[in-house]
């Protein structure tokens, strides 16, 4: 077996170490690890994007990182945008919106939606389709979901 | 307590409105609860080897090195499962049908890339993986079928030794005279068309836990299943178990669309380890496996024709469908399913007397085809509305005309389609007519003139069609099944503390039906919607129940939910008047109160509860007796069902350098009955013509020569995003209701039924300067742009 490493990653605010195997996805270690089942694999090889998470700011697959690359690293999943009782924002235009029906791509969109809303200004509709791309939906055909994320957008911008 | 006194307020018509769905909170959050998520204490993890030939016979299998593997628990081979589960085969008692046993794990020969040969049990899934790779397994290559018509001739290699012939089924359907009406015509249209192969991908993956109890001699299965209830009953019979000792639970489910209506060879082998290790077992498919081998959809090549007269009426028409259905019959719908509804819908929703029609359904060495959104009617409208459009052409009729023309009218139902089908009333021609005004349809012809005009592939696409949905005891919903497919239960259940529960045999994979049939009994009972807890997608809830499929869920759920509650209504009445010291038709609901019309008499269905069963002596022996206590059960049958009917319209635009098609306006136009929930129905329209988008120009599962699949990851299958989608207008026509309980009409498939079609029509439209049809789909840009290179060839 080969030798396990010792990391040290902040998920949602708290701060984990643990010794992994340097084989071990990321997605994995926040599912299995650290028992965080929001965050979903869905095709594990980077391009269904419900595994999305937040990496230093950034929108990552967790699929396609080692638990080791994520070593001394601020990670933020679905769990962190509020809870079932409290729902943040986003998730609360994703209600308003019917954004979601089976709920399993759900993670990864608002993911990549907290991302694009944090960083562009997503003047059109063809900006938010164009961010949401990376991320598919089975079962909503996007148009509901784009509604919600030019919600959230209008909602952020009155601010 | 404020004596309610306004009927209209006091019981709301939740039935309608736009209800924010109960399932959200969690889903958003990450606090629902997938197969995946599941956790055991002792619980094992298992794999599987695949085979990587289309057709092999195994001359052995050495797993000595996997089971040295540190961590490694156990290996089965297809002898060691067959040992510990009863064969079982996909049976059917119509004609000419041919079931074949589905080996959980193969046995002697693999018959497809991707069934499943060798299970392995570890301590982890990183471990069990490592272990798939040191099984050593000896094929000897036999020869492969993948090509249907090859596979269909009598001397074709047999793929099933006990079978007469590769051709599992065949069927003919007639009615009228169709050469004669061929002979008399004034135009006649038609070829070959060819529907691909295409696969579901929900983007949750099959799953599994198995959770054998030794002691209480007991199984749990939590699997993604849309039907709870047909899994259980099999494996019933596969282990020698009674149901009650089988509790089968379909948690949160992460899309079906079809894919997850069949069992499983996983969920057998996780069955059998779990009970033969005494441990929960746990299987989770990666992507490839599912591509591979979650029911595969359609894959049809349908030679047919079309007679018209010169006024547009359809004289007659001729389909001979062969349906390539892979390696098995698939359990429960058989081989049957797909192909042979793609000759009893081919008349749609048209005036047809003459109609001659053959399909069989033939096995080759592919992954097994089930049912999937639309099962059958997405081609079925892709041939009848492509041979419309090209009749259309013969006689220079617009598209929109033809349709109106041949679409039964409003006093022509029932109507007796050629095929046999029964319609009930729906609103054909109104879906016509309210689809070309909402596209503006005379507008955008006029702008298709200009834009060819300057040279432009312009296109406009329209198709109508008609389902059966909700189908009851009448029909099964695959011929001759000897599963009952016509009926639902739901228990409606006030208990002592007061709480509502529905429970139900159907599962819910993403549809909200924990919020639609709450709306139904609430509605029904006089309760608050947030009050009813519903139950789906757990076989110990009722005694009898299949799941969610064929755009049942509101019609069987809601009619079944309708009559359980209106029930306990009657007992609630009746306590009421005991209790409020009025005549029972004094007695109204609503809000969850119960009152004495007129009066300031009221008390809360709460309270009414806890004098029943916890206050003794405040409702008499004799009563307490009559009522034993608020709850009840029904079972549903819509008999026939209804029809759900839509028109389909759309424009697309061809990019002359990338042969990119891009879709710039879409409407549907649907009677879908009374909507329970019009914002949940808009999404189910959305999502369906997304899938059909899919299907019309993107979505094909590719075998080569030797069977292999080439589209195993989703960077080969290619599913619809963001940017593939359009924003589309979605109209629900409420015309007359039908007459299923509640009023509801199915509308779970509708989207992919006619996406396909209206696209595919759009497409020739654009490209009709130039001749071209499109007869085979998806419409990739390479298809199209082969179709273009060779007409200006010609």
């Amino acid at each position: 077996m080969t030798d396990r490493i010792s990391i040290s990653v902040t998920v949602n605010g708290a701060t984990h170490t643990a010794d992994v195997e340097p084989r071990l996805l990321l997605a994995d270690f926040i599912r299995e690890n650290l028992d965080l089942t929001g965050t979903h694999v869905g095709c594990e090889h980077g391009i269904c994007g419900a595994c999305t998470i937040l990496m230093n700011g950034d929108s990552v697959r967790s699929c396609l990182t080692l638990a080791v690359q994520a070593d001394g690293a601020e990670i933020e999943t679905v769990e962190n945008l509020g809870d079932a009782e409290n729902l943040g924002p986003l998730q609360q235009a994703f209600r308003e919106h019917h954004a979601l029906q089976c709920g399993f791509c759900t993670p990864g969109m608002l993911m990549t939606a907290t991302d694009m809303l944090r960083k562009y200004p997503l003047e059109t509709d063809e900006d938010i389709r164009d961010g949401l791309s990376g991320n598919i939906c089975r079962c909503t055909g996007y148009q509901h979901i784009v509604d919600a994320v030019r919600a959230a957008r209008d909602e952020r911008d009155a601010k | 307590m404020n004596p309610p006194d306004d009927i209209d307020l006091t019981r709301p018509q939740f039935v309608g409105t736009k209800v924010a769905r109960r399932e959200d909170p969690r889903l958003l959050s990450g606090a629902g609860n997938y197969v995946a998520d599941i956790k055991r204490h002792g619980m094992v993890h298992m794999a599987f080897r695949r085979s990587d030939h289309a057709h092999a016979a195994i001359r052995g299998i050495d797993a000595e090195k996997a089971l040295a593997l540190p961590g490694v628990m156990a290996v089965y081979t297809g002898e060691d499962i067959a040992a510990m589960a009863n064969p079982y085969r996909a049976t059917s008692r119509m004609k000419n049908y041919q079931a074949t046993f589905i080996p959980p794990l193969a046995v002697g020969k693999v018959r497809y890339v991707g069934e499943a040969v060798v299970a392995i049990v570890a301590e982890s899934r990183y471990v069990a993986e490592d272990a798939l790779a040191l099984v050593e397994i000896d094929y000897e290559p036999l020869a492969v079928l993948v090509d249907p018509e090859e596979s269909l001739k009598p001397d074709a290699l047999k793929l099933h030794d006990d079978l007469d012939s590769n051709i599992l089924a065949e069927r003919e359907f007639a009615r009228g005279e169709v050469d004669e009406a061929f002979e008399n015509a004034a135009a006649t249209a038609g070829g070959k068309f060819h529907f691909t192969r295409t696969t579901p991908v929900t983007i949750e993956a099959r799953a599994a836990v198995a959770e054998y109890d030794k002691g209480a001699r007991s199984l749990t299965l939590h699997c993604t299943t849309q039907i709870p209830g047909i899994v259980r009953d099999k494996l019933s019979e596969i282990f020698d178990l009674p149901g009650p000792r089988i509790r089968v639970l379909a948690p949160d489910v992460g899309g079906g669309f079809g894919g997850k209506t069949s069992l499983y060879s996983e969920e057998i082998v996780a069955c059998a380890v779990s009970r033969a290790l005494g441990k929960p077992v746990k299987w989770v498919s990666d992507r490839m496996e599912d591509l591979m081998t979650t029911g595969h959809a359609f894959d049809e090549v349908v030679y047919a024709d079309i007679a018209v007269a010169e006024d547009g009426a359809i004289l007659g028409l001729k389909a001979d469908v062969i349906g390539d259905v892979g390696a098995y019959s698939i359990y429960p719908w058989t081989a049957t399913i797909e192909p042979v509804q793609v000759v009893s819908f081919m008349p749609g929703p048209y005036r047809i007397e003459n109609y001659a029609a053959r399909v069989r359904s033939v096995a080759t060495n592919k992954t097994l085809t089930g049912a999937y959104r639309g099962v059958g009617r997405p081609i079925s409208v892709f041939v009848m509305d492509r041979l419309l459009d090209m009749a259309a052409r013969r006689i220079d009729m617009d598209p929109a005309e033809i349709r109106r023309r041949n679409l039964v009218n409003d006093d022509e139902f029932p109507y007796k389609a050629a095929s046999g089908l029964v319609w009930d009333k729906s609103a054909f021609q109104a879906c016509l007519r309210e689809a070309a005004d909402g596209i503006g349809y005379d507008d955008l012809r006029r702008e298709q003139e200009a834009a060819r005009a300057e040279g432009r592939w312009v296109g406009i696409g329209v198709a109508s069609y008609a389902e059966l949905t909700g189908v009851g005891s009448r029909i099964a919903v695959a011929p001759g099944m000897p599963i009952n497919t016509g009926t639902e239960t739901c228990n409606v259940a006030i208990d002592s503390t007061g709480a509502v529960t529905a429970s139900f045999g159907l599962a819910s994979q993403g549809q909200g039906m924990e919020t639609t049939l709450a709306q139904v009994v609430a509605q029904e009972l006089g309760v608050k919607v947030e009050d009813v807890d519903v139950i789906l997608g757990d076989t110990s809830a009722v005694s009898h129940g299949t799941g969610t499929y064929a755009s049942r869920g509101a019609v069987f759920g809601g009619g079944a939910g309708t009559l359980a509650a209106k029930a306990v209504r009657e007992k609630i009445v009746r306590v009421a008047g005991h209790l409020l010291e009025a005549a029972e038709e004094d007695i109204e609901t609503g809000d969850g109160n119960v009152w004495v019309k007129g009066t300031d008499r009221t008390m809360t269905v709460r309270d009414l509860a806890r004098a029943l069963y916890s206050d003794m002596g405040r409702v008499p022996k004799d009563m307490r007796d009559e009522i034993d206590n608020l709850e009840a059960t029904k079972v549903y049958d819509p008999f026939f069902g209804t029809t759900t009917a839509a028109t389909h319209m759309c424009l697309v635009e061809i990019d002359p350098e990338t042969y990119k098609v891009e879709i710039g306006k879409y409407i549907v136009v649907e009677d879908c009955g009374r909507v329970i929930n019009p914002m949940i129905a808009d999404g189910q329209a959305h999502g369906g013509v997304a899938q059909g988008i899919g299907v019309a120009l993107m979505e094909e599962v590719i075998h080569d020569d030797s069977g292999q699949v080439l589209t195993a990851s989703l960077v080969d299958y290619v599913v619809p995003s963001a940017v593939e989608v359009p924003s589309m207008d979605v109209v629900h026509v409420e015309a007359e209701l039908p007459g299923t309980v509640g009023g509801f009409r199915g509308l779970g498939e509708g989207g992919t039924i006619g996406a396909p079609a209206c696209i595919a029509n759009a497409i020739s439209d654009a490209l009709s300067p130039l001749g071209i049809e499109i007869m085979e789909i998806p419409a990739t840009p390479e298809r199209i742009f082969r179709l273009v290179e060779s007409a200006r060839d010609a």
